[in-house]
């Protein structure tokens, strides 16, 4: 049987998407990143210590819950949620986080940065440099600061440097380029905590591998409650670090249907989107070769989603592969249906999930009806959603305001 | 010989280093840039950087990061370039011109196309910032092979070890990034610059230009007495930046870039 879980190859690619598309400067010190990360990974002193930190810091396992209302509501397959919400700071932004602090502080950086969009992964980064006693600096868009005030002063509140990027339309695209600026000057020294399964080898597989405790413990966790795997995982994406960490552990196993959900913003035929597989081409961008939003001359055409995290004109590498291949099924859902899903899962679960997660909870509503109860689903729920009480809160008032 | 060639076989008997001079196509506008293309030998320039403008310039800092929004905001884009070059080519066909920029434009242009409508526009080298030789397949190989240079940036982390494998493939000239940064940023010291050459020197026989913070002639003069060439982009891009019509744009560009070309060849 061929497997679906060896990539990337040497050279970083999985299948034609991936690769090191990044400036000269900076590609003796992703080959050291890379060697450094292989070593790493099998070496128990370092696996104990991450596991330490998941446990004791980060909180892990996190919960495997039994939706009984949603699943009820929908009258169809028994839904689980994946309670990634509940990880210290709120997503499973921190997995990862762990897990390259580690690996920075044994390549001896003293400085960490990072780029943010709903500024989950920027809490994520600046709590673990505090933790370590590292220098942060948080690259982040002038639209983002203003529609994720409250983690702003987090971030600030965690001792990090947030530095506003004004450029194309202030969101994670353009706090990325930022950061990338910021590394290629201070390269010797700093440590770039890419927050997303993308960027040039080896990123999208460590943050990948990193992330790939969301999917291990699933399953022993459905195994447990349920003594099989599940028929169904649903997740959301943005650069697709939450999806790829559920998924990758199920690559190999054929009963288990995989659906990622891209944002289509407005619409994907408005071209207000965020959807890259769905509405997106080829191209290179931020390290590597992916489905990319671009116009006819290549330019990259800015994303939208109401979820800041989600509003990223790219994808991760390994899910372009795995779109072009077909073992994954790439979705859509819409602003409307993801802030429907979210108000759902308010008033049924107790629950208040992320405009992120709800984006996955919507397309789980959509099929759990038409499915068998018996079938298995698991929906990650990557974050909580206490970011987005003012644009849940804007977008209640427009909606009334429209109605009159 | 390629332009490139016999342009630094000529300098090289005259005993002077090349201004090297860069700006972005379409910025701030089709006419007025094509202007500053055609001024710019007249004006002293040995060989004409070209920027293919990109929306997500990475490896540019705040200037050329304007001067590519203000291209796009013109509408400039890969064909228009090209036909840029052309227009160019009708009246220059000894100023070696080099396209300068991101792959992601070249990528969706289609590879084969581009090298082809490149090569008959006039094109005579590449310098694509994110293809490092890791991806020489992608667009170094099969534009070497239809005669276009592929001139590689090396910079300061650009390690002995890695070294032979980024000259490996490159043609035309070595561009070297005196500071690990972006476009624009400060300067490298002299004697960081001196040593620099020194070891590209013991690695290649192509002439080596040195690029990243070089704004005055003054500046130009000293870097021209240690290279040979000197690379000027953001202090020109500038110009364009505080020019208040396109006419002045064309003036100014042209002027500084007849006091740097006053610089490098009053050098040696």
């Amino acid at each position: 049987m061929t497997s679906y879980r060896t990539g990337p190859d040497a050279t970083g690619l999985f299948g034609q998407f991936g690769g090191q598309y990044v400036a000269e400067t900076l590609m003796p010190l992703i080959h050291d990143l890379a060697a450094e990360y292989e070593k790493a990974k099998t070496d128990p002193a370092f696996l104990e210590e991450l596991a330490y930190f998941q446990r004791d810091y980060v909180g892990r396992p996190s919960p495997l819950y039994f939706a009984e209302r949603l699943t009820e509501h929908c009258g169809g397959a028994k839904i689980y949620l994946k309670r990634e919400e509940l990880n210290h700071t709120g997503a499973h932004k921190i997995n990862n986080c762990i897990g390259q602090i580690l690996l920075a502080r044994r390549m001896g950086k003293q400085r960490i940065i990072a780029e943010t969009g709903a500024g989950m992964h920027g809490v994520a980064t600046a709590t673990v440099a505090a933790r370590f006693g590292l220098q942060c600096v948080i690259y982040m868009g002038t639209t983002d600061i203003d529609r994720q005030q409250a983690n702003v002063f987090r971030m600030k509140l965690l001792g990090a440097e947030v530095i506003p990027v004004t450029a194309g339309t202030g969101t994670l695209k353009d706090a990325m380029n930022e950061a990338l600026r910021d590394w290629v000057t201070n390269v010797e020294t700093t440590f770039y905590l890419i927050g997303t399964v993308a960027g040039p080898h080896p990123y999208p597989a460590m943050v990948r591998d990193f992330q790939a405790v969301i999917g291990k413990e699933t399953r022993e966790q459905l195994m447990e409650k349920e003594g099989r795997l599940p028929d169904s995982l649903v997740a959301c994406i943005g650069g697709g670090s939450n999806a790829m960490g559920l998924f990758h552990p199920f690559l190999d196993d054929a009963s288990v249907k995989i659906v990622g959900v891209e944002a289509a913003g407005h619409g994907i035929e408005t071209g207000k989107h965020a959807a890259s597989l769905n509405g997106g081409v080829p191209g290179v961008l931020h390290g590597n070769r992916t489905f990319l939003l671009q116009d006819e001359d290549g330019q990259i055409i800015d994303a939208h989603s109401i979820s800041a995290g989600l509003d990223y004109p790219g994808i991760g590498p390994e899910h372009a592969w795995l779109h072009d291949i077909g073992r994954v099924e790439y979705t859509s859902i819409t602003d409307h249906e993801a802030l429907a899903a979210f108000h759902q899962c308010c008033r049924l679960e107790g629950i208040i999930p992320a405009l992120e997660s709800s984006h996955a909870l919507a397309e789980a509503f959509k099929r759990a009806p038409t499915l068998p109860k018996d079938h298995l689903m698991v929906i990650n729920l990557s974050g909580r959603g206490d970011k987005d009480m003012q644009t849940v809160m804007h977008h209640m008032q427009e909606q009334k305001e429209s109605v009159v | 010989m390629s332009r490139l060639q016999t342009r630094f076989a000529e300098l090289k008997e005259q005993n002077r280093a090349a201004l090297v001079t860069f700006v972005t196509a379409g910025d701030p506008g089709y006419d007025a840039s094509l202007a500053i293309l055609k001024g710019l030998p007249k004006a002293g320039a040995d060989v004409i950087e070209l920027g293919m403008p990109f929306t997500d310039p990475m490896a540019d800092g705040p200037s050329i990061q304007l001067a590519n929004i203000r291209a796009l905001a013109a509408k400039q884009d890969l064909v228009k370039t090209l036909r840029m070059v052309r227009e160019f080519r009708q009246d220059d066909q000894s100023t070696p011109l080099v396209l300068m920029g991101y792959f992601n434009p070249i990528h969706k242009y289609g590879v084969p196309r581009f090298i082809a409508d490149a090569k008959e526009a006039g094109v005579d080298g590449l310098i694509v910032v994110d293809l490092p030789p890791e991806h020489n397949v992608d667009l170094c190989e099969p534009a070497q092979a239809a005669g276009l240079d592929f001139i590689r940036l090396t910079t300061p982390t650009t390690d002995d070890k890695r070294l032979p494998k980024v000259l490996n493939g490159s043609s035309g000239f070595v561009y070297y990034v005196s500071v690990a940064g972006v476009t624009g940023a400060n300067a490298a010291t002299l004697e960081h610059v001196e040593q620099a050459v020194a070891r590209l020197r013991r690695h290649t026989e192509l002439p080596v230009c040195i690029g990243f913070g070089i704004r005055t002639p003054e500046h130009a003069a000293s870097v021209a007495r240690l290279a040979d060439g000197v690379v000027v982009g953001s202090a020109l891009v500038d110009r364009i930046a505080k020019a208040e019509t396109p006419g002045q744009a064309v003036e100014d560009v042209l002027g500084l870039c007849r006091e740097l070309a006053e610089g490098v060849r009053a050098a040696r």
